[in-house]
């Protein structure tokens, strides 16, 4: 029996956290994890700054899902202070986040294929994902935080709704042609993928997993079907759920939302109404509270928000997905091999800087 | 200079290598900077390789605006790396604090706890940017470039954090 303490800054850890397991021989008997090693104090600054410098503030909890983030803030104050947000910014804000959703796929898909060696399709992971980066400056003129939410609306208008078509396209196309068959058929995928890191679907509803890590358990839980949101409740598109709960199914179901982002942003752009994106003025917050929840890529994200009628929230709480997933690792760790470690934990696409705040 | 130093000063600005640590960043300066090594921007041309151990890197490259929590380790960290060594802060968050300045779990900005050499402004800067200041790194191990001045005295890490908390 031997402990090997992993972290919090070690070559297969992306962020910082420390990782501690035992070991019998290469078999994993236990495993434990230790976070915040991010804390930055987000929600104690929240309570501390206006609602214009909120919205910058919550931007940088993450910067995989920061449009989630915003969002989040804007849907809270929307919600407290009853703001309708026009037909138009509904559709931007869908085009956003699911764009935003295709990358931070496409980068997990990414960083696994690094995981397993796979360097060929890392790069081609990543090259895609520039494309996404493009659409996604094209429209904000940012590559990571996009500054796009605001209460009552979008700050940018789709202008050139052609180019991310046609970005769009290629990126769906790249994913079916080239992406899903590797991924689904290649041997080396296969060996290191399947049957490792299983989650039971018991496992899962007993961990409270979201997201795609509750997907690929056989539980078929999406708020964009069932807790529309936005534009969602006008889009078809399905959810694809896996029984197999191991990383292989992960993986596959990753690959596959990859294509569903695609065929929102298709529909979402093409009915897009005309009109204004966002109200007038910043409006006053009025005394109240929210609980306000949509789908982030990982999984779903929570945010209350409190607010006394002044000019900075009295409370706000994100709870982020990966705070839900991440204590499955441990139940995926027992009786793996240690060198799936690295690869089990990335199966969760954990976001430790959204987890620590 | 003899023939030695100057043979590694050429290996020092060919073929810098680089580890990085994530001192609480916000994710953002991270995956710009794995985007660097990646086909479009491919940092690699420059000889730039991603490193995973400390021991064996010339550049370290910080992100995050310091919590407390990382603060130690990241000392560590820049211990085992050998001599010369260059620093290089990346993004808005480790020259600043940038948003998350006045946070009582801070103890950034990066310049308190390590010396800094070069800075990449920006959150998060754009790849491009990474790989010049990575350049510059590179040019300031190589002697190509002076160093900058370090201002020796920096108010303690605890007093200033303690003071808000
Ligand atoms: S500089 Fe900006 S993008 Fe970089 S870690 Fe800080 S908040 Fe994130």
């Amino acid at each position: 029996m031997s402990k090997i303490p992993l972290g919090p800054f070690h070559p297969a850890l992306e962020e910082p956290y420390k990782i501690e397991v035992t070991c019998t021989g290469e078999t994993i008997t236990d495993a434990e994890i230790t976070v915040g090693f991010n804390f930055r104090g987000i929600e104690w600054l929240a309570e501390r700054k206006n609602y214009t410098q909120g919205i910058a503030l919550l931007e940088r909890v993450c910067g995989i899902c920061s449009n989630v983030h915003t969002m989040m803030f804007c849907r809270a104050v929307e919600s407290i202070g009853a703001i309708e947000v026009p037909e138009r910014a509904k559709y931007i804000r869908v085009v956003m986040a699911e764009a935003e959703r295709l990358h931070s796929h496409l980068l997990w898909a990414g960083v696994a294929c690094n995981l397993i060696g796979f360097e060929t399709l890392f790069m081609t992971c990543f090259s895609l994902r520039e494309q996404v980066m493009d659409v996604l400056e094209g429209i904000s003129g940012n590559r990571v935080n996009y500054a796009m939410n605001r209460p009552g609306g979008v700050n940018r208008d789709i202008t050139d709704p052609a180019s991310v078509l046609a970005a769009i396209r290629t990126i769906a196309d790249v994913t079916t042609k080239q992406l899903i068959p590797v991924l689904t058929t290649d041997p080396t995928v296969r060996a290191r993928c399947a049957g490792v890191g299983i989650l039971t679907r018991e496992d899962a509803i007993a961990y409270g997993a979201v997201g795609p890590m509750a997907r690929a358990s056989g539980i078929d839980i999406d708020l964009r079907k069932s807790a529309p949101y936005e534009a969602y409740d006008q889009l078809s598109f399905d959810v694809p759920v896996r029984q197999e709960g191991d990383v292989f199914a992960r993986i596959v179901i990753r690959a596959l939302e990859i294509l569903e982002s695609c065929k929102l942003i298709e529909q979402a752009i093409e009915m897009m109404p005309v009109g204004p994106i966002a109200g007038g003025l910043f409006p006053t917050v009025p005394e109240g509270e929210a609980c306000v929840r949509i789908e982030a890529p990982r999984g779903e994200v929570i945010y209350y928000m409190a607010s006394n009628g002044t000019d900075m929230p009295a409370r706000v709480r994100v709870r982020t997905p990966t705070f839900a997933n991440m204590p499955t690792a441990r139940v995926m760790a027992l009786g793996q091999g240690l060198s799936d470690l690295a690869l089990i934990q990335a199966s969760i696409d954990p976001c430790y800087s959204c987890t620590d705040r | 200079m003899n023939i030695f130093t100057s043979l590694m000063n050429t290996a020092r600005r060919k073929s810098p290598w680089v580890f990085h640590a994530n001192a609480g960043s916000c994710n953002g300066c991270d995956i710009e900077f794995m985007t660097c090594l990646t086909p479009r921007y491919d940092a690699e041309q420059l000889g730039i390789h991603h490193e995973g151990s400390p021991r064996h890197a010339d550049i370290i490259v910080v992100s995050g605006p310091v919590t407390r929590t990382t603060c130690e380790a990241l000392e560590t960290v820049y211990g085992q790396v050998p001599d010369p060594k260059v620093v290089v802060a990346l993004g808005s968050c480790p020259a600043t604090c940038n948003v998350f300045a006045g946070s009582p779990t801070i103890v950034g900005p990066l310049d308190r706890v390590l010396p800094v050499d070069v800075y990449v402004p920006g959150c998060p800067p754009r790849p491009d940017a990474i790989i010049a200041g990575l350049a510059e790194a590179a040019a300031i191990l190589a002697g190509d470039k002076p160093r900058p001045v370090h201002s020796a005295a920096q108010p303690s890490i605890a007093d200033s954090a303690d003071s808000e908390a």
